[in-house]
């Protein structure tokens, strides 16, 4: 059952500002298995949209060092005709922003249609009509033939995710990257859009890599959870581990951040995310958020220790972690420094 | 003390259409809503986008023409938008949702925050300073950021620049309209955490609109669910989130992931029931028009809509 | 989509009206009127009086206005002072001359500017971008009038590639395969001239407008697809790409009317550019009046022709 569909390899992906290459996204390794779904959470500037980017290949101007092994190609590697053989077909993506990952100009027919002209061109005109008909009401859409000659500007926030969803599935990919694919949306269609997905994942078999701010989102769907903080994956355990038993001083500040049943105060994190440019790209990168802690606690050079079987966590520094008294807490919140 | 008070108040946008544009039409954004608010309290609205929360909010901050309906702020009718008015304004704030955007980029820290105070008061360029200064530190900023601008700060930091100009008048009600939805988990914690210190420092009233059911839990004393613009059950969080009455509700509250990964199937079922009910009674708790009936009680605090019996 | 098209219709109604009584208002401004210049000084001023009551001359504006508003309907635009004839005859053979020219010039507007603004945007920041970005800093700079003088001393003179003046050579049947050849072979040095200059603003747009279109996240999504670069520029930058040149086009047409008169009189072609001029200097105000006026139905025209053009590109337009 546990097949391996998708392999990360020490990837280092990096974008050019001025004369000088820095990492978004910074040694990661991972593995998906098949009819997985691996949750990704981390705040913006983190880096988990450059790493999904990525493992779809469609930065355009980015460095990219390591490997991503799927299908036994490497993504890193490889050849744009190859890519684009891949991408909408064996992978597929689903985005942020309904009302910006849609071509306002064309039909919603059209757009979905579009995926199958480039992966199955032997389709006859009227087989691709039917499918995307279907496509349409596999994802919930009423009227599906009505929806076909619609424009986007013409559909709800929730119905053009569910088109979004229509296009990533049309092909019935084996590799499934949602990018906050509920986070422009309101409540009950998030958990409409998440209900789907995680039926389509079921009957495709298909491994999905859900990218998310939401800890709900991914205590909801995910088998397994990888924390990043700034480029770098800080923990990574089954969902239920990571939850109940969360090792990271990352991880268990963000757990404390949300509010829940009973909690007065909600834990705030000091300091900020730091900028692409200003990441600490020696010793531990959480140590400057925990400024109470000794810089002996933290490794010099920090790695990814399996602590338990199936769950890593960066650096030494989760041992001797501990919350900064609440009552100081609060005063420092208001942080004076600027970025 | 009930300090604000709304009776009945539609606001309606007219539709215009065909060769010639004439009003064929109303969009009823605001359709008969009542409600009060404590001194002090923080009261939800909820409700998904096109509900009408954020319409409600603006025209409490007479930002929205009225249709109908009075609007009754500290003992004072305050529903005509431009009559004397003006002292009654200053004491109603707002703070907006996208701290990115709200806040002029070509403006200094200062400028931005001083403005409601030239707007009402007379101050010296020296009393001004000092001011600002001060309600720079009370939102936990350092004093000598005032000659900043906006895009030097971080997200959460601009976002407490809008609470610093929101109650530089020391107003008795604001109105937060999704304070935190453009905000990082960690940063939200801030600002929520924020809201609520200074809430008790200066005897704050909250209007606090948001679609976060996990948050207005955290935050409100009392909450209204909106649809459609009308109400469609309004109560204390207990009963709200413990007992809530009107399928809207129970789907609303169904439809809020929980962090306890062992739920899930728990919830997924759930989820499905709701649904399951939400389609087969729907009749009973909408209209024709698909619209919320009139609100009913059922206790002294919680108001369902819910159609007259028999 | 109809709806929209007929509502815009509909709006350059007020806008014609408008033009009329601007125009006509000017027309009363002049000095003069339909008689100066033609009677004998030596002639009674109490029978001028009479002959000026009799034309209708002394009735008040609103009536001389339906007048003359009438006469435009019928296609009476008055008489020249100068040529003693209808100013409809008298601009009839130029208005073609103008509005081939003006057509000529648009196809190669256009021609320039889209596989140039095209590949300015697709490769921007490389050499071949700043090349044709120093094209268009260049065309900016360059005044049209000049310019033109040299195409004209450097094809026509010096060279000898093209004619230097008129709109055909003389002596050809009219209507046949040479008389047509010849008027084309007229056109072409005057329209390249202007072309090269004006194409120099759509051109930047379209620049601009792919560099902005291209960061767009639709274009991600249809990368996802699977879709190969050269798909991704056509079916989906090249088209949202559009919108603009399109609104900008009725703005092309006013930069078109201005380019005539310049370039009408250095290449000595027979257009209105040049009967504007003309009828400036010798002070025959029917024949400004008429010219002014169908220069701004032109303009109107524009505006109403790149709006249906937006709606037809863009459905956001038509449902409104």
């Amino acid at each position: 059952m546990t097949q391996k569909l998708l392999e990360i390899k020490n990837l280092k992906t990096s974008f050019r500002i001025g004369d000088e290459y820095y990492a978004a996204v910074d040694d990661v390794s991972l593995t998906l298995n098949k009819n997985e779904v691996l949750g990704i959470v981390g705040e913006s500037g983190s880096g988990k949209s450059a790493l999904a980017f990525s493992i779809m290949g469609l930065h355009t101007r980015a460095k990219m060092e390591g490997n991503i092994l799927f299908n036994g190609k490497d993504i890193v590697n490889i050849s744009p005709a190859q890519l684009n053989q891949l991408r909408g077909d064996e992978m597929a993506m689903i985005f942020q922003d309904p009302l910006t990952a849609l071509n306002p100009l064309m039909e919603i027919g059209a757009q979905i249609s579009e995926t199958l002209i480039l992966h199955r061109p032997e389709m006859s005109q009227k087989e691709r009509k039917d499918r995307v008909i279907e496509l349409l009401t596999m994802v919930g859409i009423p009227r599906p033939e009505y929806v076909y000659e619609q424009f986007p500007h013409e559909l709800s926030g929730g119905m053009r995710q569910r088109v979004i969803i229509a296009i990533a599935i049309a092909n019935r990919p084996e590799l499934l990257i949602a990018d906050e694919p509920t986070t422009a949306l309101d409540v009950t269609n998030q958990a409409q859009i998440l209900d789907l997905i995680r039926k389509l994942k079921n009957d495709m078999g298909s491994g999905v890599i859900l990218i998310t701010h939401d800890l709900g989102v991914v205590a909801e769907m995910a088998d397994r959870v990888a924390v990043m903080y700034a480029g770098q994956i800080v923990e990574i355990a089954d969902v239920f581990t990571l939850f109940e038993n969360p090792k990271h001083p990352y991880t268990r500040s963000l757990l404390t951040s949300v509010p829940a049943e009973g909690q007065d105060k909600l834990l705030v994190i000091q300091g900020i995310v730091p900028s692409l440019q200003h990441l600490p790209r020696e010793g531990c990168r959480f140590a400057e958020r925990i400024p109470w802690l000794d810089s002996s606690a933290h490794e010099e050079d920090p790695v990814l220790h399996e602590i338990e079987p199936g769950h890593f966590v960066r650096c030494t520094c989760y041992k001797h972690f501990h919350f900064q008294d609440e009552a100081k807490e609060a005063q420092v919140h208001g942080d004076t420094r600027s970025k | 003390m009930v300090i604000l008070e709304v009776n009945n108040l539609k606001v309606y946008f007219p539709i215009k259409a065909g060769i010639f544009n004439r009003t064929v039409n109303h969009i009823k954004a605001v359709d008969d809503v009542s409600f009060s608010i404590e001194q002090g309290k923080t009261y939800g609205l909820v409700g998904e986008s096109g509900s009408g929360k954020t319409t409600t909010g603006r025209a409490v901050m007479g930002l929205e023409n009225i249709t109908a309906g009075t609007i009754i702020f500290d003992g004072k009718d305050i529903t005509k938008k431009q009559s004397k008015t003006k002292d009654v304004r200053r004491n109603i704030q707002m703070i907006f949702q996208d701290p990115y955007s709200s806040l002029n980029p070509r403006k200094r820290v200062k400028d931005i925050i001083a403005e409601p105070l030239r707007n009402f008061e007379n101050l010296s360029k020296q009393e001004e300073k000092k001011r600002v200064q001060e309600l720079l530190e009370l939102v936990g900023l350092s004093p000598e950021s005032i000659l900043k601008y906006p895009h030097e700060f971080s997200g959460g930091q601009r976002q407490r620049i809008g609470i610093a100009r929101a109650i530089a008048l020391k107003p008795k009600l604001i109105i937060a309209d999704e304070p935190v939805s453009a905000l990082d988990v960690s940063v939200q914690a801030q600002v929520l955490n924020f809201m609520r210190d200074i809430q008790k420092e200066l005897g704050l009233t909250y209007i606090f609109i948001s679609h976060d059911l996990g948050i207005v839990k955290h935050m409100c004393d009392d909450i209204a669910i909106m649809y459609k613009g009308r109400y469609v059950e309004q109560g204390t969080k207990e009963e709200i989130f413990n007992y809530p009455q009107h399928i809207y509700t129970k789907r609303l509250v169904s439809a809020i992931p929980d962090t306890e990964p062992g739920n899930r199937e728990k919830r997924f079922k759930f989820r499905q029931d709701i649904q399951k009910e939400f389609e087969e009674s729907y009749d009973d708790y909408f209209d024709s028009d698909g619209l919320a009936y009139s609100l009913k009680p059922v206790s002294d605090t919680h108001l369902v809509a819910l159609p007259e019996k028999g | 989509m109809w709806k929209f098209i007929v509502r815009r219709m509909l709006t350059t109604f007020p806008q014609l009206i408008l033009l009329s009584v601007i125009i006509f208002l000017m027309a009363q401004a002049m000095p003069g009127d339909a008689l100066t210049g033609l009677v004998d000084p030596n002639v009674d001023r109490a029978a001028i009086e009479e002959q000026r009551e009799k034309l209708g001359l002394n009735d008040p504006w609103h009536i001389k206005y339906a007048d003359w508003v009438s006469g435009l309907l019928q296609g009476d635009l008055g008489q020249s002072f100068r040529y003693k004839m209808d100013v409809t005859d008298l601009i009839e053979q130029r208005l073609i001359n103008t509005f081939w020219l003006a057509v000529a010039t648009l196809l190669f507007t256009y021609i320039i500017a889209l596989p140039l603004g095209i590949l300015s945007g697709r490769y921007n920041d490389t050499l071949l971008d700043s090349s044709i970005t120093g094209y268009t800093y260049i065309g900016f700079a360059t005044p049209l009038f000049i310019f033109a003088l040299v195409m004209l001393w450097v094809f026509g003179y010096q060279l000898q590639w093209f004619p230097t003046g008129g709109s055909v050579a003389p002596g050809l049947e009219a209507g046949s395969m040479d008389y047509i050849l010849s008027k084309v072979n007229h056109l072409l040095l005057p329209a390249l001239s202007m072309a090269l200059i004006q194409t120099v603003s759509t051109v930047q747009y379209l620049r601009s407008e792919i560099v902005d279109t291209k960061q767009k996240e639709f274009v991600v999504t249809a990368r996802a697809k699977g879709a190969s670069e050269t798909r991704v520029y056509n079916r989906h930058i090249f088209r949202n790409s559009l919108l603009p040149i399109a609104a900008y086009f009725s703005y092309e047409i006013t930069l078109l009317i201005t380019g005539t008169i310049f370039v009408e009189r250095i290449f000595s072609y027979p257009g209105m550019g040049q009967l504007f001029l003309d009828s400036i200097v010798q002070r025959d105000f029917s024949v400004v009046t008429a010219v002014v006026l169908l220069f701004g139905l032109a303009a109107i025209l524009g505006a109403l022709v790149s709006d249906i053009i937006l709606s037809i590109i863009d459905p956001r337009i038509r449902i409104k």
